[in-house]
C-alpha cells in the first residue's frame, strides 16, 4: 500500500516549511519534497523606495537574523554610492555583527540543534529541548546562556537602536560613534563570550566527541553529502563574516571559483519549481542536474561547515586551534558530514567572540569619524555578508536620484534549499523502512535539516515538552490511517 | 485552577515577534508558569486537529502576529478567532499590515513575474511559477493560495486589542500579559500602549520646530546627523509627530529617525495623512513655486509615510492594478 507522510508545519523560512514523504508499496521512502509555502515579495515592493531605506526594509525579511540583512543592505549601499566608510565605521559594523553571530550561534547550539546531542537523538521529546540540556549541564549554564544572549543583544541594540530590525547603517558609515564607557562594557561582554564559546566547545567534546554512538552518527552515511561549498574568505583565505571574496570549493576540496560580490551573477543561478515558493540556487558553471550531490551537480552548500571547508583557517588563534582539531579528528577536508555543521558552528562562535574582543580593543574604535557622505551618482550596488545560515546577496539598481528600480536578493538559507531537500530525503530513505515510522526516527529525519540551522529550525526545542512536527500517514486513496505525533 | 490557555501564532511575519518573546529573557519563565501554551509554532508542537477539537472560546487569549497574505493564514486566523475569548493583534504587521504591506503598491502577478521570471539570477526557460496544486508522480503537492493584497488582522477577523511595534518592546508585552491575566483590561479595540505622540517623550523635543522653518527636506544619507537635535529641525523626515509613544525612542537612540511602527494615536484616522499635515505646518514657503520645490524634495512620500501602515490606511492599496 502506498503511503504519504506530511510533516507540517515545520515553520519558518520566510514563514513556514512543509515536508512531504512518499512511501512505495513496501513502505520504503520513494521520494520526499521540502516545500516553503510562503512568499512576501520584498524584491518587488522595494521598487520605488529610496535606497537609503533598504537597510530598514530588508531586515523585515527575517526577525531572527535582521542584523544580517541590515548589514548586507548597508554594504550594498556603500557599493551603490561608491563610498568607502571610514575605517572605524567598518570596524564598528563588524563589531556589532560579531556580537550577532556569537549570540545567534549560541542560541542554536543550546536551544535548537544542540539538544539532539546533549540530551540525545532518541531521548524522549520532553527532554530533547533546552530543559533537557539544563538537566544535563546544570541550571547555572542555562542562566549563562540567557545572560550571554541578552548582553550580546544589548551590544547590537547599542548601535542599532533595536535588536529586532536595527537601523544604524548608512551608505558610507554608521549613524553614531562608540563612546569609551560603552567600549569598556563591550570588552567585558566579548571576554565573557570567548570564555563561554570555549566552554561550549568543551561541552561538545565531553558529551558528543567522547560518545562513540554520536561520533558514528556524525561520520555515518545517513547525514553525508559530497557537494560544492561556498563562503566568504579574507585575503589570506581565512573565514570572514563581514567582508571578502566568495570562494567555492569542489567536493574534493579544490578551489573552483573565487569571485567578488559584484560577480555573483556569473556564478549563481536560481531554479524555480512549481511546488515551492522558494527558489533553488545552483552553480551556474556546473549546471543543474537535479537534487543530487557529486562533482557534476551544481548543488552547493553554505553556512558554518561550508565556510570552514572553503577556507584555509580562522583569523583568530583560539578558533584556529579548534579548526585544526576538527579537521584532524574528522580526517578529510572538505568534511561532507552534515552533522559536523554543529561543530563548525561552535568554532565560528569562538571566532566571533575573539573578533569582537579584538575590535573592542582596537585603538581606532572610538574615533568619532564614522561617516563619509556619499557624493557619487547612484546606479547599481551589490552587498554580501555571511549570515549565520550562509552567504547573503543584496543587489540593487536605482535611478539617478537613488530610488530603487530593481532589487534581487539571494537569501542565506535559500542557498541550502536544494541540499536540505536532499538531506531530508537521504535521512528518510535510510531511517524509514517498511512503513515503520517511530517518533525517534522522525527526530533523526528532522536532525538532517536542523543541522543547517535553517530559519525554520527555530521551530524546535525552545519550550518544554513538544516539537512542532507531526506526521500523518495516508493510504493511497487519501484516507488517514495513522498519526505519529511528537509530544 | 487550570492555567489559562494561550496561543501565539504567526501569519505573514518575519519571526521577529517570536524573538520578542524570547527577548523577555528571564521573564519568559514567569510567563510559562502562568499560562498554558496551546499553540506556539516557534517553540512547540501543535496539530491543527487539536485546535479544531477545542471548544469555542476555550483559548483565553490568542496573540496573532503578521499580516494576512495567504489563504492558510486567513484560515488559521478565523479558526483562532472562533476558539479564543480574546484576540490580540501582536506587532506592526497584524496591527497595520507592516512593512511587507508595502507590497500593496503591487499585486501578485507583478511579484511572481519578477521573483520567478525576471530576477537576474533566475533561469526559468519554461516560465514555471509556484502553483496551488502540482501533480508529481507520487501524488499532488499543494501550496496555499497567495493573495493579491496584504490585509491587517482586523480586516479578516474581529480583533479585541492591539499590541503595537516592530517588534513590541518587552515592557509593553509584560504589561499586556499582566493586564490580561488579571482581567484588568481597557475597552475593546484599545491599543495597549500610551495614547500620545512619540514627540511627547522624545529627548529631542526641546528642538522640535514649533513654527514654519523648514526650507528643504534632506535624506538621511546626505547629511551628518546631529545626535541631539530634532530630526525635523534638521530637515529629515521623522514620523514621530504621527506616531504613538511607547517604544522608548529606540530608533532615535541610534540617531536615526522614526518610521512609525507603533501606528498613530487613537485620535488619528490615517497615519500618513496625519504626518503630511504635521509636516505642512513646519514647512516655510511663501509661494506655490517654493512649496512645489520643497515637496519635490520629499522622495517616495507614500512609501515613507506609510512605511508600516499602508494596508491599514485609507489608501489600503494601489487601486488601478487590483484585479481580485
Amino acid at each position: 500500500m502506498s503511503k504519504r507522510i506530511t510533516i507540517d508545519p515545520i515553520t519558518r523560512l520566510e514563514g513556514h516549511g512543509k515536508i512531504e514523504i512518499f512511501l512505495d508499496d513496501r513502505g520504503n521512502v520513494e521520494k520526499t519534497y521540502f516545500q516553503v509555502p510562503e512568499l512576501r515579495g520584498f524584491e518587488v515592493f522595494s521598487i520605488g523606495r529610496p535606497a537609503e531605506e533598504m537597510p530598514r526594509i530588508t531586515p523585515k525579511i527575517c526577525g531572527v537574523c535582521p542584523t544580517t540583512h541590515h548589514m548586507c543592505s548597508t554594504k550594498a549601499l556603500d557599493d551603490l554610492y561608491k563610498v568607502d566608510p571610514p575605517a572605524t565605521a567598518k570596524k564598528l559594523r563588524e563589531l556589532m555583527y560579531s556580537a550577532f553571530m556569537l549570540e545567534d550561534h549560541m542560541l542554536h547550539f543550546f536551544f535548537l540543534g544542540g539538544p539532539d546531542f546533549i540530551a540525545g537523538p532518541s531521548a524522549p521529546p520532553a527532554e530533547r529541548n533546552i530543559l533537557g540540556v539544563i538537566s544535563k549541564v546544570g541550571l547555572d549554564i542555562a542562566g549563562k546562556v540567557i545572560r550571554l544572549r541578552r548582553e550580546c543583544r544589548d551590544v547590537i541594540t547599542h548601535f542599532g537602536g533595536r535588536v529586532i530590525h536595527p537601523v544604524c547603517g548608512l551608505p558610507g558609515g554608521i549613524s553614531k560613534p562608540l563612546k569609551e564607557e560603552d567600549r569598556l562594557r563591550i570588552v567585558d561582554v566579548a571576554k565573557n563570550g570567548v570564555e563561554f564559546a570555549q566552554f561550549a566547545l568543551k561541552i561538545f567534546e565531553d558529551i558528543v566527541l567522547k560518545n562513540k554512538e554520536y561520533v558514528d552518527l556524525i561520520l555515518g552515511d545517513v547525514y553525508k553529502h559530497a557537494t560544492y561549498y561556498m563562503g566568504l574568505v579574507d585575503k589570506n583565505n581565512k573565514v570572514n563574516f563581514y567582508d571578502g571574496d566568495i570562494r567555492v570549493v569542489t567536493p574534493e576540496g579544490k578551489e573552483f571559483a573565487r569571485f567578488k560580490p559584484g560577480e555573483y551573477l556569473s556564478h549563481i543561478t536560481e531554479r524555480v519549481e512549481p511546488w515551492s515558493y522558494v527558489k533553488f540556487p545552483y552553480l551556474k558553471n556546473v549546471g543543474w542536474k537535479g537534487f543530487v550531490d557529486g562533482i557534476d551537480s551544481g548543488v552547493y552548500r553554505v553556512a558554518p561547515l561550508a565556510r570552514l571547508n572553503v577556507s584555509d583557517g580562522m583569523a583568530t588563534p583560539l578558533a584556529q586551534a579548534e579548526f585544526e582539531r576538527m579537521y584532524a579528528t574528522l580526517g578529510l577536508k572538505p568534511v561532507h558530514n552534515t552533522l559536523a555543521f554543529h561543530w563548525a558552528r561552535l568554532i565560528e562562535a569562538l571566532y566571533a567572540a575573539e573578533r569582537m574582543l579584538e575590535l573592542a580593543q582596537d585603538g581606532e574604535i572610538t574615533d568619532p569619524h564614522v561617516r563619509n557622505i556619499p557624493t557619487a551618482t547612484p546606479e547599481e550596488g551589490i552587498g554580501v555578508v555571511e549570515a549565520p545560515r550562509g552567504t547573503l546577496f543584496h543587489h540593487y539598481k536605482t535611478d539617478k536620484n537613488g530610488i530603487i528600480t530593481e532589487a534581487n536578493l539571494v537569501v542565506a538559507t535559500v542557498n541550502n534549499a536544494a541540499a536540505i531537500c536532499m538531506s531530508i530525503e537521504k535521512a528518510a530513505k535510510s531511517l524509514i523502512r517498511e512503513g515503520k515510522v517511530s517518533e525517534g526516527l522522525l527526530n533523526m529525519v528532522e536532525m538532517a535539516f536542523r543541522a543547517y540551522d535553517p530559519c525554520f529550525a527555530c521551530a524546535t526545542h525552545i519550550l518544554p515538552g513538544k516539537t512542532p512536527l507531526f506526521i500523518n500517514i495516508y493510504s493511497k486513496n487519501g484516507d488517514m490511517i495513522k498519526t505519529v505525533g511528537k509530544g | 485552577m487550570a492555567k489559562p490557555k494561550v496561543a501565539f501564532y504567526w501569519c505573514a511575519s518575519c519571526g521577529g515577534c517570536e524573538e520578542s518573546i524570547i527577548d523577555l529573557a528571564e521573564n519568559i519563565l514567569k510567563v510559562i508558569e502562568a499560562v498554558e501554551f496551546v499553540i506556539f509554532p516557534v517553540a512547540m508542537d501543535f496539530k491543527m486537529k487539536d485546535v479544531e477539537a477545542l471548544h469555542d472560546r476555550e483559548i483565553a487569549v490568542s496573540f496573532i502576529n503578521g499580516g494576512i497574505r495567504t489563504e492558510e493564514q486567513e484560515h488559521m486566523a478565523k479558526l483562532l478567532r472562533k476558539k479564543s475569548g480574546i484576540v490580540v493583534a501582536y506587532g506592526a504587521c497584524a496591527h497595520l499590515g507592516g512593512t511587507p504591506g508595502l507590497a500593496n503598491f503591487f499585486n501578485r502577478d507583478m511579484i511572481f513575474d519578477y521573483v520567478y521570471r525576471k530576477a537576474p539570477s533566475v533561469e526559468n526557460p519554461h516560465n514555471i511559477t509556484p502553483k496551488p496544486r502540482t501533480a508529481v508522480k507520487q501524488g499532488d503537492l499543494t501550496l496555499p493560495k497567495f493573495y493579491d493584497t496584504v490585509f491587517t488582522l482586523d480586516q479578516v477577523i474581529d480583533v479585541d486589542y492591539y499590541l503595537p511595534g516592530c517588534a513590541p518592546p518587552p515592557d509593553l508585552i509584560m504589561k499586556a500579559i499582566e493586564a490580561i491575566l488579571s482581567g484588568n483590561l481597557p475597552p475593546k479595540g484599545s491599543v495597549l500602549a500610551p495614547d500620545k505622540s512619540l514627540c511627547h517623550t522624545c529627548k529631542r523635543k526641546p528642538t522640535k520646530p514649533e513654527k514654519a522653518i523648514i526650507k528643504e527636506i534632506r535624506r538621511v544619507h546626505e547629511v551628518l546627523l546631529d545626535p541631539d537635535r530634532c530630526f525635523l529641525d534638521q530637515g529629515i523626515i521623522c514620523m514621530g509627530p504621527a506616531t504613538r509613544d511607547g517604544c522608548g525612542e529606540r530608533c532615535i537612540n541610534a540617531n536615526m529617525p522614526c518610521r512609525g511602527c507603533f501606528g498613530s494615536t487613537s485620535r488619528v484616522e490615517d497615519q500618513g495623512a496625519k504626518f503630511l499635515s504635521a509636516l505642512a505646518s513646519v514647512i516655510d514657503a511663501n509661494d506655490e513655486n517654493e512649496i512645489r520645490k520643497i515637496t519635490a524634495s520629499i522622495v517616495d512620500p507614500a512609501g515613507v509615510f506609510y512605511f508600516y501602515s499602508l494596508p491599514a490606511s485609507m489608501l489600503r492599496r494601489r487601486r488601478n492594478i487590483a484585479n481580485e
